[in-house]
């Protein structure tokens, strides 16, 4: 497979389905979504040997594709993955899938629907996979518009409007890269004149960033923490989560909770703290202290919701505290703990979504009190939707325990008191969890609700794809954690390396 | 044959494991089918198990050392986890144990659930239970042993919830998860730190390293790292103050409730307590801790199964004051006195709750015992296998609970612990009462006319009769004269106590006493107008004890109103100053100066030529200041 452009075509397999749909009439509805499964399931297929074909032992970047560019601004089209990327890259394919069979119901102009979908995979993927910061950069803003045009047309109306809620995505998305566009020009303009020549590879940057001085490193890590953090969304940078997924169409809540807004934590991890060992060093004692509060918060304020999309919403800005606190302890254990749990809880939001997704469908609404029972009715689907609930608590078996587990060690032994207020959300995500399946799936079945159909045929392949991955990763967890660990060694030892030289100047 | 079971004894978990993989994806639609694969599961691991048991009873050098084999399951520079088995007498005895009870629960429950939608979901539960069981006391290291700990806790969760419409089913499943959530919070907090500072979790490992302790750390912190990680058996195995979940838990079908009761979820506390026993014997004031933990928790348990009227109700306290007499004997230092019991409580109970079912299955699910009677005459198979257990639990010689109730008692004197022993003492009392008032009310005296009761079918009589035969003979192995039990298993070295007849008769004596009691009151007292009149008499503490010392009543309260109360500030704060105040404030400030800016965006062409005429003059004042000869290149003829 020597030269054989694997990552080129992942990526644009999707961009190439979207294509082929430009040409296809729109009311061809069951073509139109089967021509996006097979973009999409190219991709995965692509993905998953990307994944197991990867040599640990050999690490570094593999299947690299480098074109010269913009040679005045050192931008090279450069395609690479690392053990840090390819679980990335594996999610968002895993979920670019489920979640195309999770919109198969969506016949409001399915043509544009699919679209963009498919745009929006494909900008994500880029994103994973890009090794230059120029073309990370480039796929990110490609995020931006799909995503904006997919709320607003296909969303849903319930606490805010749909155009707030897209509104407040797109928003936030643009502040925080604009914020990260300041920090990266500046980033590149200043290594530019350490290095002597421009280059806007990771690789390229770091070395010549690492060099940077202490207060350099200090503003630059500001700005992008604040960049990336408000798109992981950082406590108290996290309100456009809950607002923006309730207001989404089920695909895109998928893929923001998915995979969307771990860019923030891969970006943090990939470029921040890769090129500014010396800032992350500085700030990192406040990502903790702001993953602790988002972690209690978030999980508070989950407690008191009662629309389930707001449920999950909140939970994955809790979720995503643990893997700012797994940032911030700066170890080996923590970072390989912070992307394992991107992965499971990738998987299990896009799960968790897609099962909402349809009981919304069926029953026209996601109030909890107006819901009860539905086990009865609709046991698979209650299957999933506990699958996902017990995912999120951190049952063990399942993905996100073992990723829990590692973030806990690492932040214990750096943080001790702080994390132990982390790792107390354990019992609130289990009471808010438990307490919305109760209410929805178990109690007395509800009359209204007797003729509703089972999820069945297409509509399962979202249980059976995110199912599947949450039990394997849960029972063979060395499958995540070798390819994590074989990205985070190599980057730990840099990073540190940089930071002992920096001591020894002083 | 042997050795092949030793050597592959993860088939004992695998089995059941793979049974309900079987049934949840091929055999659900046949109901039949389900069940057979589920006690195929559950009898091959029992082969399985008592094969390995066999091994390993046939070599004494296991008492010296553990058969320990294992795979990795994940690395990273300082953390390795490796799972895999431990084989030693205590778990061997375990696995023999569960495996065989729950073989038998299983077949029981091929009767008792008959006819039941969920019949088939029931036995893939029920296998996933049984595996994760097996799975925990075969662990060699402890994240491992927490994996199998939480999956007997999602399994009891969805098996007390198995009646999904009901809704005193759906909370008492929520409640069982939700405070052994909280108590497992402190274990995982103790597992971290045990990783932290010793950097493992590997029990042998953990063992050699713990016992040189001070190399690594102070006393202090042991001592935190072990309350931390008793806060895990606590709510586990019912004790007090998290015993809320256990009485509750009997919303599920009945043969869950012997499955959790006796073989299974409740005794994984006691036995993780036992396998952590190096943590706790170095701590003398831990070991104090789990000591009276235990010896409080018997006796509350007993006070307010006294005064309970449902059949299951009264078992389950029951159950919680006999795993405080488990605890109590780890507490005093004797592994071999609380596996005792835990070996002949496991028939005992089993046999009582599934004795409970088949009377409830033949009353229609009529629960309170008061409004049974006289059901001996019906179903004599149910009524006299159930006095075996009743004989047991209240400790009368020979039957199992005796010699090993015996031992716990015998080991806390020993042990100076008087205060210990007189609680332990009462509790046997008060046991005894209870179990007999239980067994007087619904067995025998006059029938209630409204009952039409049948004996259940041979797949329910037959697991009752074998297991009436365990609960007779299961406590031989260990008499104080020939105690080949605490030959195997024990902690550190053989605690083998010089027989101690006066703790024998003295039990016996107070076994006898509670039963002649309730003798007394309950049968003899045909209106029962002495008990109604000591319930009238004492009112205020029947009432009390009637209503479990308002414990639930406290927590439920603390649940709605401070937890549900400070989500809901969080969730305000959240709309109204995070969003309402910052984040649509910018979005307002943004849109303000828009539109503050947008006047001046009048369309005017000479309003434009103003400001713009305006610029020029203000750049041209600012340069003939600072630099002339700029201004009057800019200002060129105006001279």
């Amino acid at each position: 497979m020597e030269g054989f452009p694997v990552l080129l075509i992942t990526l644009l397999s999707p961009v190439l389905a979207a294509l082929i749909l430009t040409f296809i009439p729109r009311d061809e509805n069951k073509l139109i979504k089967c021509i996006a499964a097979v973009g999409t399931f190219i991709s995965m297929a692509l993905s998953l040997y990307v994944y197991f074909a990867y040599d640990k032992s050999l690490g570094g970047l593999q299947f690299v594709m480098q074109v010269p560019w913009i040679k005045d601004l050192g931008v090279t089209f450069f395609l690479g993955v690392d053990g840090i990327s390819l679980p990335m890259l594996l999610l968002t394919n895993l979920i670019g899938f489920s979640a195309v069979f999770a919109s198969w119901n969506v016949d409001h102009r399915p043509k544009d629907f699919f679209i963009l979908l498919l745009l929006l995979i494909a900008g994500v993927m880029g994103t994973f996979i890009a090794q230059d910061l120029f073309i990370f950069l480039l796929f990110y803003e490609v995020v931006v518009i799909p995503i904006y045009i997919l709320v607003i047309i296909w969303g849903s109306t319930k606490r805010v409007t749909k155009e707030y809620a897209g509104m407040k995505l797109t928003i936030y998305l643009l502040i925080g890269s604009g914020f990260l566009l300041v920090g990266v020009i500046a980033l590149f303009m200043k290594t530019t004149a350490i290095a002597g020549v421009p280059d806007m590879s990771f690789t390229g940057l770091a070395e010549a960033g690492r060099r940077l001085g202490a207060f350099d490193q200090k503003w630059l890590f500001a700005l992008m923490l604040f960049g990336f953090g408000s798109l992981l969304s950082m406590w108290p940078f996290h309100s456009w989560s809950p607002d923006g997924y309730a207001g989404a169409p089920t695909a895109v809540s998928m893929i923001h909770a998915g995979v969307l807004k771990k860019i923030g934590g891969y970006g943090l991890i990939r470029i921040a703290l890769f090129v500014l060992p010396v800032g992350a060093k500085f700030w990192a004692p406040l990502i903790a202290v702001l993953g602790v509060c988002g972690v209690a918060y978030a999980a508070m304020a989950a407690l008191a919701q009662k629309d389930l999309k707001y449920i999950v919403g909140y939970s994955s800005v809790s979720h995503m505290g643990y893997v700012l606190l797994a940032i911030g302890s700066m170890s080996v254990i923590g970072l390989n703990g912070a992307v394992a749990n991107m992965f499971a809880h990738g998987v299990m939001a896009a799960l968790f979504f897609s099962m909402i997704g349809f009981i919304y469908e069926k029953t026209h609404t996601r109030w909890i009190p107006d819901m009860g029972g539905l086990a009865r009715q609709t046991p698979r689907l209650a299957a999933g939707f506990m699958l996902a609930a017990m995912a999120s608590l951190g049952l063990p078996g399942l993905v996100s325990f073992i990723p829990e587990f590692t973030i806990f060690v690492a932040s214990f032994k750096v943080y001790g008191g702080l994390a132990v207020i982390a790792i107390a959300g354990i019992i609130i995500t289990a009471l808010y969890v438990l307490r919305a399946g109760a209410n929805t799936l178990f109690g007395p079945p509800r009359h209204e609700y007797d003729h509703l159909k089972d999820i069945h045929g297409p509509e399962l392949v979202p249980l059976a794809v995110l199912g599947t991955a949450l039990v394997v990763g849960g029972l063979l967890p060395f499958l995540l954690f070798d390819m994590v660990n074989s990205g985070i060694v190599p980057l730990m030892a840099q990073i540190n390396g940089a930071l002992q030289m920096v001591g020894g100047v002083f | 044959m042997v050795d092949f079971a030793m050597q592959h004894a993860w088939l004992v978990p695998l089995l059941p494991a793979l049974a309900f993989v079987v049934i949840v994806f091929l055999t659900k639609p046949w109901q039949k089918l389900s069940a057979l694969v589920a006690v195929a599961g559950i009898v091959g691991a029992f082969v399985f198990a008592a094969l390995a048991a066999y091994g390993v009873f046939t070599h004494p050098e296991f008492t010296e050392g553990s058969l320990v084999y294992g795979v990795r399951w994940l690395s990273m520079p300082g953390l390795h986890i490796n799972v895999g088995i431990m084989l030693d007498p205590t778990s061997a005895m375990m696995i023999f144990m569960v495996s065989l009870v729950s073989s038998l629960i299983f077949i029981y429950a091929t009767g008792y659930m008959k006819g039941d939608p969920g019949f088939s979901v029931f036995f893939s539960y029920v296998s996933l239970f049984a595996a994760s069981m097996l799975l925990l006391v075969l662990s060699s290291n402890l994240l491992e042993m927490f994996v199998g700990w939480e999956l007997v806790g999602l399994c009891s969760y969805l098996l007390i919830g198995f009646y999904t419409h009901k809704i005193s089913a759906r909370e008492a499943a929520k409640k069982a998860f939700v405070t052994c959530r909280i108590a497992d919070f402190g274990l995982l907090l103790g597992m971290l730190s045990l990783q932290i500072v010793f950097g493992t979790l590997d029990l042998p490992e953990l063992a050699q390293k713990i016992a040189h302790f001070h190399q690594y750390t102070s006393a202090g912190v042991l001592t935190l790292i072990a309350v931390l990680v008793f806060l895990g058996p606590i709510g586990k195995s019912g004790q007090f103050p998290l015993h809320v979940w256990l009485p509750d838990a009997m919303e599920g079908p009945t043969p869950v409730s012997a499955l959790i009761h006796a073989a299974t979820m409740v005794v994984a506390g006691v036995y993780l307590v036992g396998r952590m026993l190096f943590l706790f014997s170095e701590i003398p004031s831990a070991m104090e801790l789990v000591a009276i933990t235990g010896a409080f928790t018997a006796l509350f348990a007993a006070t307010i199964a006294i005064t309970q009227r449902e059949i299951k109700r009264i078992l389950a306290y029951s159950t919680v004051s006999q795993l405080g007499y488990m605890m109590l004997a780890l507490g005093v230092g004797s592994l071999s006195a609380s596996m005792f019991h835990m070996w002949t409580h496991a028939f005992f109970k089993a046999l009582m709750f599934m004795g409970a079912g088949s009377v409830l299955t033949a009353l229609h699910h009529k629960a309170d015992v008061w409004e049974m009677g006289g059901l001996v005459k019906k179903m004599p198979i149910t009524a006299w296998t159930f006095v075996v257990g009743g004989l047991a639990i209240a400790g009368i010689p020979p039957f199992a609970g005796f010699w090993s109730k015996d031992e716990i008692l015998a080991t806390a004197l020993n042990s100076h612990h008087y205060v210990l022993f007189a609680m332990g003492a009462f509790t046997a009392f008060l046991t005894a009462f209870y179990m007999w008032r239980l067994i007087f009310l619904a067995f025998f005296g006059e029938e209630n006319p409204a009952n039409h009761p049948v004996e259940s079918p041979w797949n329910m009589t037959v697991p009752l009769i074998i297991l009436a035969a365990l609960a007779t003979v299961g406590g031989w192995v260990g008499t104080p004269w020939d105690n080949v039990w605490s030959q195997w298993i024990f902690f550190g070295e053989v605690e083998h106590a010089a027989p101690n007849y006066g703790v024998m008769i003295g039990s016996v004596i107070l076994a006898l006493a509670g039963i002649y009691l309730a003798y007394q009151l309950y049968y003899v007292d045909r209106e029962k107008v002495k008990a109604k009149a000591l319930a009238e008499r004492y009112h205020g503490i029947y009432t009390l004890l009637f209503n479990k010392y308002y414990i639930d009543e406290i927590y439920l309260w603390f649940n709605h109103a401070i937890v549900d109360g400070s989500a809901k500030l969080f969730y305000l704060f959240d709309i109204y100053v995070v969003d309402g105040i910052i984040v649509n404030g910018l979005g307002a400030f943004t849109r303000l100066s828009g539109e503050g800016l947008r006047i001046t965006e009048t369309g005017r062409l000479q309003n434009y030529a103003l400001v713009f005429f305006l610029g020029v003059l203000i750049i041209a004042v600012a340069l003939a200041f600072s630099s002339p000869s700029a201004a009057g290149l800019l200002l060129g003829g105006v001279k």
